[in-house]
């Protein structure tokens, strides 16, 4: 029980006063960075890395990894409010978080989602103590094949999802296959529909896209309706935790199939976005209330975030044991190591045993600190939605802006926001589902990079993605996700044949 | 006339610089320096750029405040454009990697760097010919053996991006011992040096920073540099064996060099002050502890040029690079 011992150690390191301190001020900064839409863990990260060179690299990576727990938890308060994703993995949140808002359970939608945010981070914590040479050494496995068939299952496990007509998703989707292809070609390094704009170098960022879709998209509907909220008659005290934690426990099978999609899909590394939407997708499949999903469950607000913060918590896993990082920020914390003269990789758990359990004991403490931080504020949260649409909207809009801004600090992408909010509007008033264009906007080209690459390697044959165990289990998978309806009727026509 | 004046002018300040009372002529920032990356967070660029602003936050090298800003996209070509289009803004500098050359002639954006204003080449990138460590090949005569003797397309070289200097790197090996390899771009360096040591790939060229904790960790072994000479780095990494012990790969029979810029450039038609004063900022960096900590941590190569000797080496490299990409047929059709 060596690791044990290092715990605790750790828990000393992270304990200190100072760092308690900087945990705190951490999370603080991460909630509001998680609030603004645009404004990323990534970006947040960076522009405050510099301020920490002069602290010693302990205390620097608990801050800067505070922020990052701080941004995963507050991704979740706008999408459930405003059906504005501040992040985008609380995109597959606002398909059951906002209804849930509009029928005035604002303050159960954000216990729930805070709560399993904290018990998906907390697996993902315990996993990385107790096994972490083990995962290492899985993600190893993971070839450009073996990453396609990831992609490929988490495609599958949300097509079908929608209640709308199957050629609407594949149109959408389609739509945003498209956009996902402009901007520079990784293989051939050529730009592609681009047409000689110098803006569209770029691509279409996913979060502009979401800023606009959702975000804009909203205000507009909203204001066509009449311009109200209708979350306005939300209860607020903090009862509303109690009672909804009594409900959590029941959902526990839920909670435990999105840790383990979380943990595995930070690990490999595909990052918290496609592990958020794989496990509502999956949920929607396996729940009892699946028929329901979409429509203000529970269990769909439980789903997406305890994954989503399983995979942002591990993917710090692959950053530390293998100096590759699982996800945008865990890329710029990266850069911090190598800057404060650590050496991520294999040697880092041997060498420097003080920063890494220090940092994995601030995991522990700093999900805590944010839950308790978040939690105490959920009747604050909720209170925003009795301001007047009047007042609020033009906030909404500002923010977004800023957003949008701020990812590239470009304005071309203010106007692309407003004209993809403008097509937000367009597709829900004709019931096109927004979901897999988002997915296909964020996974599209990963998805393409890695199927070309396989391909590169292969010589062009087909047969990379059976050619071994772990590929070919997770391609069936995929296969049985995708045709699950007709498999499932299959069953059901033979049952009463047998009968 | 207007020519005659700036002349004089220039006399001028010359002449204050000689007397050594400059103090009150020499231009300094009056509003924020804004630091393009052109290359995503996380990758070589924005990790020197970052560490340069953590340099002159932490020892006050300058009063007003340093942002790094990303233009990643188009392979850089957003970011260089943007600093061509800022002509007359000295609060704009860029650091470049080898895509200053590379990006424009793949892709065909109206980009030359001699657009911009040259400052300072802050140092060179090594690259090193890797292989995983349990692979019989313990030279580089053993790998070019293996690599003849595989079918033509199935030893797969992993590099980062495509058309850059990883896959120019990889022709020229490919030239040089006359063989094929299939070359799979990835996105990131440190990504690459995981799918090496996964043996998802046969070989890299990863940059010092990129592999060395696969190689302190017995995953990967170095087999040469890319350079005339060995590095300069004595200390022991792995196995007893230090930065200096790679022989270059020329010396074992494999004749290619490539070193990538670490350079700095300032938007177009900056003044000779102005060029001044950030080549000084610069050559403060260089002298802080921190900055030959970094150095060190990544092996490289801190060649350092400013004015009329950095514009020839520019050149020279324009030059071989238009070659070599051209003899790969990697330039785009309108080049």
């Amino acid at each position: 029980m060596e690791e044990l011992a290092n715990l605790f150690h750790g828990f000393a390191v992270a304990l200190q006063p100072y760092n308690m301190m900087l945990m705190v001020v951490g999370i603080m900064l991460g909630v509001i960075i998680g609030v603004l839409p645009g404004l990323g863990g990534a970006n947040g990260v960076a522009i405050l890395l510099p301020l920490t060179f002069s602290m010693p690299p302990t205390s620097a990576i608990i801050m800067l990894s505070c922020i990052y727990w701080g941004a995963l938890f507050g991704g979740a308060i706008t999408s459930i409010l405003f059906n504005i994703p501040g992040e985008p993995w609380s995109v597959a949140t606002t398909f059951d978080g906002y209804p849930m808002a509009q029928q005035g359970k604002p303050g159960e939608a954000l216990t729930a989602a805070f709560t399993s945010s904290f018990v998906g981070a907390l697996f993902a914590v315990a996993m990385i103590t107790l096994v972490a040479p083990l995962v290492a050494s899985f993600a190893l496995r993971f070839g450009p094949a073996e990453k396609f068939a990831v992609y490929f299952l988490a495609f599958c496990s949300f097509v079908g999802l929608s209640k709308e007509p199957p050629f609407k998703t594949i149109a959408a989707m389609m739509i945003g296959f498209a956009l996902a292809a402009v901007g520079l070609d990784s293989i051939t390094g050529q730009l592609r529909l681009t047409f000689g704009i110098t803006e569209l170098l770029n691509g279409f960022d996913f979060l502009i896209a979401v800023i606009g879709l959702f975000g804009i998209g909203e205000i507009l509907l909203t204001m066509e309706e009449g311009l109200s909220f209708r979350g306005g008659n939300a209860k607020i005290n903090l009862r509303v935790v109690l009672q909804t934690w009594k409900e959590l426990p029941s959902y526990w099978v839920t909670s435990l199939r999105s840790c383990l999609i979380g943990c595995w899909m930070g690990v490999t590394p595909a990052g918290a976005t496609p592990a958020s939407f794989m496990s509502y997708g999956i949920a929607k499949r396996l729940a009892r209330n699946g028929k329901n999903f979409g429509k203000g469950e529970i269990e769909g607000v439980i789903a997406p975030e305890t994954a989503a913060h399983a995979a942002g918590t591990s993917a710090l896993l692959p950053m530390l044991s293998l100096g590759v990082p699982g996800s945008p920020t865990a890329a710029v914390l990266l850069g911090g190591l190598l800057i404060w003269g650590l050496q991520p990789g294999p040697m880092l758990f041997v060498e420097q045993k003080e920063f890494v359990w220090g940092l994995i004991a601030s995991m522990y403490l700093g999900n805590l600190a944010g839950l308790l931080v978040v939690l105490t504020c959920v009747p604050i949260f909720a209170a925003i939605l009795r301001v007047p649409f009047s007042i609020i909207a033009p906030l909404i809009l500002v923010l977004c802006a800023i957003g949008a801004y701020s990812v590239h600090n470009s304005t071309f992408d203010v106007m692309l926001m407003l004209v993809f909010g403008v097509l937000g509007y367009l597709l829900k008033k004709c019931n096109y589902p927004l979901a897999p264009l988002v997915l296909a906007i964020v996974l599209g080209d990963k998805a393409e990079e890695a199927f070309r690459q396989s391909l590169l390697g292969s010589q062009g044959s087909l047969s990379v993605f059976f050619s071994n165990g772990l590929v070919s289990t997770i391609m069936v998978l995929g296969l049985v996700a995708l045709f699950w309806s007709a498999i499932q009727e299959g069953y059901s026509r033979l049952r009463t044949a047998v009968a | 006339m207007k020519h005659s004046i700036l002349h004089v002018a220039l006399v001028a300040v010359a002449a204050l610089c000689a007397s050594g009372t400059q103090t009150s002529a020499a231009w300094e920032p009056v509003r924020p320096v804004e630091f393009i990356v052109p290359a995503g967070t996380g990758g070589g660029a924005d990790q020197m750029a970052r560490t340069i602003q953590g340099i002159v936050t932490k020892h006050n090298l300058m009063k007003q405040p340093m942002v790094v800003i990303n233009k990643a996209g188009g392979a850089g070509g957003e970011g260089f454009l943007d600093v061509k289009a800022s002509s007359n803004n000295p609060h704009k500098i860029i650091i470049t990697l080898s895509n200053l050359f590379t990006t424009p002639l793949a892709t065909g954006i109206p980009f030359n760097w001699k657009d911009l204003t040259p400052v300072a080449m802050l140092a060179l990138d090594e690259f090193v010919l890797w292989v995983n460590a349990e692979k019989p090949y313990n030279s580089v005569k053993d790998y070019v053996d293996a690599a003849k003797k595989a079918a033509p397309g199935t030893f797969k070289m992993g590099g980062t991006g495509s058309k850059q200097e990883d896959q120019i790197i990889t022709v020229g090996i490919e030239k040089a011992v006359d063989t094929k390899f299939t070359y799979i771009p990835y996105k990131g360096g440190g990504e690459v040096a995981v799918q090496l040591v996964g043996n998802h790939i046969d070989s890299t060229v990863n940059n010092p920073i990129e592999a060395v904790a696969q190689w302190r960790g017995g995953k990967l072994r170095p087999l040469c540099v890319f350079d005339a000479q060995p590095m300069a780095y004595n200390e022991a990494i792995a196995d007893g064996k230090s930065w200096h012990d790679i022989p270059t790969c020329k010396s074992q029979g494999l004749d290619m060099e490539y070193l990538m810029l670490r350079g700095i450039f300032m938007s177009p038609r900056a003044t000779k002050d102005q060029v001044e004063y950030y080549v000084d900022l610069f050559t403060k960096v260089r002298a802080t502890p921190e900055w030959q900590d970094f150095m060190k941590s990544g092996a490289f190569n801190t060649s350092f040029l400013t004015g009329a000797d950095y514009t020839k080496w520019l050149e020279t490299e324009q030059k071989r690079h238009e070659v070599l990409m051209k003899e790969a047929g990697f330039l785009s059709p309108g080049n």
